[in-house]
């Protein structure tokens, strides 16, 4: 009797701790992805308000504009469709060029343009971001020429 | 010439492991010594495979340019040590690398099985010619290294500048030895459930081999940490990227396997758990393969995006583990498990230990494959940042490194009763407690993190020194205090670890600023002068050299040279090379980022306290595993006869 009422405890507590710990999961999990948004989605205004989300796209030739002081720097991306302004105070990733896919993690400023927190431009020089080449599908020829515009260098 | 021996070899050994995989009917029709020819192919792998590898580093150090593999992984130019290590830098020689050591295991297993019974033993080295074919199959059909180019380049395309890395050199290798090991580990489950028994002894033959993995996943992993903190340049050393996600699911697993094979061996108990144990660990780290390989994931880690890759590797995956988990279902009731024990036992610890260990697993899990399946299935772009793995998996790990200090504690009781444990328990709280109380006045930053932190350091070294003293002087037979030193090591490595990490984490400080030559940024006690800034030529590179003078309290201590460097040979990609001066207690760490204006540079100067306690930990957990492997109590040899 004494050996059930100690497995009953046992199995109880378990249980217990488990949807406590399952339902934290959850709510943690909800909380912390982050939505990938094109330019166009953004223009649109679909995306996450208040939200930070991430966005991509290639970096405009001639956009690129360094503070001569400090580490600000902006820069506008398209998906060739829509185009978005993009401010950020920090040091660009290696691999940052114009004509380059990159994704950037942030927030949407009132003013229409997107407060950037962290910048990545991957490893490879003639990588795009899968995200960024999806939304670009639409427009099979302009990869074409993007890639190619990229290996130049 | 040395390609075409290369490729003929691979043939062979093909050949060669297709005939471990033949069963028993059809090959005694050839042979009428089916044992000894199992024994020996299982042996020959490796000689074979070792060859062909050989016979691809020679063609890299002569650059044989008119293989495909060598002429965009390498480049006249690059130097001598690269151009071997480029061997397993790109995709078909690293599946090189991963046959290579896939065969040395099976060699390995072939050697010291003489102890178990035949029948299980043939069995057990047929499973593993099977992965063998599998790989080796994988490798001739979609990743061959030894594919020729249709028309000769001049010059290679040369190595990624990221991986020209004495890092790279040994991170890969170790790695692999560790995800290749577990394979021997689900061979043998595989085996098992094939014969409806897992015997105690069995269990204690598998265990050095799981922990062998073990220890190699370890430093593989800790090698791939610290060579992202000083080569990415980011000063981070774990970005919860889902590569690394990928090697640490099978670690959590096999840190699980290790514990549930002791009571498996001393209690006969969690036979069927171990089991499927031991083939989610070979199956996630497979996964991880086909995550990384197949393009799905983009990475460093990843070189191209061929489908067909992927397509095999996924077969294979759900040949090995749905074939595993289906023999499973069907073959583990037959296996007779104890399952009664003691709430206040080490056994129930145990269990708690796994449950959390599984799913920490599961939650990694989650994070990596949703993005991926909602993406798949078209509906939703996301990722999941690192604030839900640090939500998640820190609260799951705090009460398992709580339990580590407290099992220990749980070994007295064994032999004193229970108001003796407690009335124990009580006392090294208490003396924790104050400890951790104490450490407050070394801090200049500190906060409830930190303070947990090392609380859990403290408590879990000091039960398990302290019960390392006991077992000394407890024991009859010294050898067996020998044999704890192992563990002992291990859990203070993970308590070195914990110390580091929260430590780094919490009270690190990182600047991002604009810095003309000439001037000065303070840091706590330090001053970094910019001093000058110079270009140079490298064997293969263009570079640009700082030179900072670092000051501690007013006093010159060290001068650091964070560089860019420009690689001609590759695009002219750009890199950055950190300037580091590493310490016990602190590192200090320099990037560059980009010219502002003529004089005037963009730079990353970071402070990170203890961070060397990582590794350090890593290192001490990879020593627990290698000595419990050596010191493997020798005093009882038992024999292992089915």
């Amino acid at each position: 009797m004494k050996k059930r009422t100690l497995r009953i405890y046992y199995v109880a507590f378990i249980l217990i701790s488990l949807s406590i710990i399952f339902f934290l999961f959850i709510k943690t999990f909800n909380e912390n992805l982050l939505f990938y948004r094109s330019p166009s989605q953004i223009t649109a205004g679909e995306f996450p308000k208040d939200y930070i989300f991430r966005v991509g796209g290639v970096v405009l030739d001639g956009t690129l504009i360094k503070s001569k002081t400090s580490t600000n720097v902006k820069f506008s991306i398209t998906d060739y469709e829509k185009t978005i302004g993009i401010s950020y105070n920090g040091i660009l990733p290696d691999l940052f060029r114009e004509g380059q896919g990159v994704v950037i993690r942030g927030k949407l400023g009132t003013d229409g343009i997107f407060y950037a927190e962290e910048v990545l431009a991957k490893h490879d020089e003639t990588y795009m971001p899968p995200e960024v080449l999806d939304s670009l599908k639409m427009k099979e020829k302009t990869i074409e020429d993007t890639t190619k515009s990229m290996n130049i260098y | 010439m040395i390609s075409y021996i290369g490729s003929f070899i691979i043939l062979i050994a093909l050949l060669n492991a297709s005939l471990l995989v033949l069963s028993k009917p059809i090959l005694s029709k050839i042979t009428s010594d089916y044992d000894s020819l199992i024994l020996s192919t299982s042996k020959l792998q490796f000689p074979l495979v070792l060859i062909a590898f050989i016979c691809l580093i020679v063609a890299f150090v002569n650059d044989d340019f008119s293989l495909k593999y060598i002429s965009s992984n390498s480049n006249s130019a690059l130097p001598f040590f690269y151009k071997i290590s480029a061997t397993w830098a790109g995709h078909e020689g690293s599946m090189l690398l991963w046959c290579l050591i896939l065969s040395f295991w099976t060699f390995m297993a072939s050697m010291y099985s003489k102890s178990l019974d035949t029948q299980f033993r043939l069995k057990f080295l047929s499973i593993m010619g099977f992965l063998n074919l599998g790989f080796l199959l994988f490798l001739v059909f979609t990743s061959n290294p030894f594919e020729k180019n249709i028309s000769i380049p001049i010059d290679g395309k040369d190595l990624n500048p990221l991986l020209q890395d004495f890092g790279l050199i040994i991170h890969p290798p170790m790695l692999y030895m560790g995800y290749v090991g577990l394979s021997v580990v689900f061979s043998f489950a595989v085996t098992c459930l094939l014969q409806h028994d897992f015997k105690k002894e069995w269990a204690k033959w598998i265990r050095p081999w799981a922990l062998m993995s073990w220890s190699f996943l370890t430093l593989g992993i800790a090698l791939g940490s610290w060579w992202a903190y000083y080569e990415l340049g980011w000063g981070g050393w774990w970005f919860w990227d889902p590569v690394e996600n990928a090697s640490f699911m099978p670690w959590l697993i096999t840190t699980a396997l290790i514990h549930s094979l002791i009571t498996c061996e001393q209690k006969s108990m969690f036979k069927n758990w171990t089991i499927l144990l031991s083939i989610m660990a070979f199956s996630l780290s497979l996964l991880g393969t086909f995550l990384v390989r197949s393009g799905i994931l983009i990475s460093v880690h990843s070189f191209a995006n061929d489908p067909a890759r992927g397509a095999f590797i996924l077969l294979f995956l759900t040949i090995v583990v749905g074939g595993s988990l289906l023999i499973y279902f069907k073959n583990s009731p037959k296996i007779k498990d104890n399952i009664s024990f003691d709430f206040f036992s080490r056994e129930s610890f145990f269990l708690i230990n796994n449950i959390l260990l599984v799913t920490a697993t599961f939650t990694i899990l989650l994070g990596t494959m949703y993005p991926l399946l909602l993406d798949l299935l078209g509906l939703e772009k996301i990722s999941v940042g690192v604030p839900y793995y640090n939500a998640v998996f820190l609260p799951i790990m705090t009460p398992l490194a709580l339990l580590a200090g407290y099992i220990p504690i749980l070994f007295l009781s064994k032999r004193k009763d229970k108001k003796y444990m407690l009335n124990h328990l009580l006392a090294s709280l208490l003396v924790v407690i104050f400890l951790s109380l104490l450490s407050i006045a070394f801090f200049d930053n500190f906060n409830l993190n930190v303070l947990l932190g090392v609380f859990i350091f403290i408590w879990i070294s000091f039960n398990i020194i302290y019960d390392l003293i006991n077992r000394y002087y407890l024991s009859k037979r010294k050898n067996i205090f020998f044999t704890n030193i192992g563990m002992t090591l291990a859990h203070l490595g993970l308590a070195v670890f914990i110390l580091g990490a929260t430590i780094v984490e919490n009270n690190k400080v990182e600047k991002e600023i604009v810095v003309k030559i000439g001037e000065t940024i303070e840091i706590k006690n330090y001053a970094f002068k910019f001093n000058s800034i110079s270009e140079y030529d490298g064997p293969n590179y263009l570079g640009v050299k700082a030179k900072f003078l670092v000051y501690e309290n007013n006093n010159l201590i060290t001068e650091l040279y964070p560089e860019k460097r420009i690689y001609a040979s590759n695009n002219n990609m750009p890199m950055t090379e950190a300037g580091i001066d590493p310490g016990l207690s602190r590192d200090l760490y320099i990037t560059l980022g980009s010219l502002i204006n003529d004089d005037v540079w963009s730079v990353r100067i970071y402070h990170k306290p203890f961070i060397r306690l990582i590794w350090l930990g890593a290192l001490m957990m990879v020593f627990g595993g290698v000595l419990s492997v050596l010191s493997k109590r020798k005093s009882k040899p038992v024999a292992l006869s089915g």
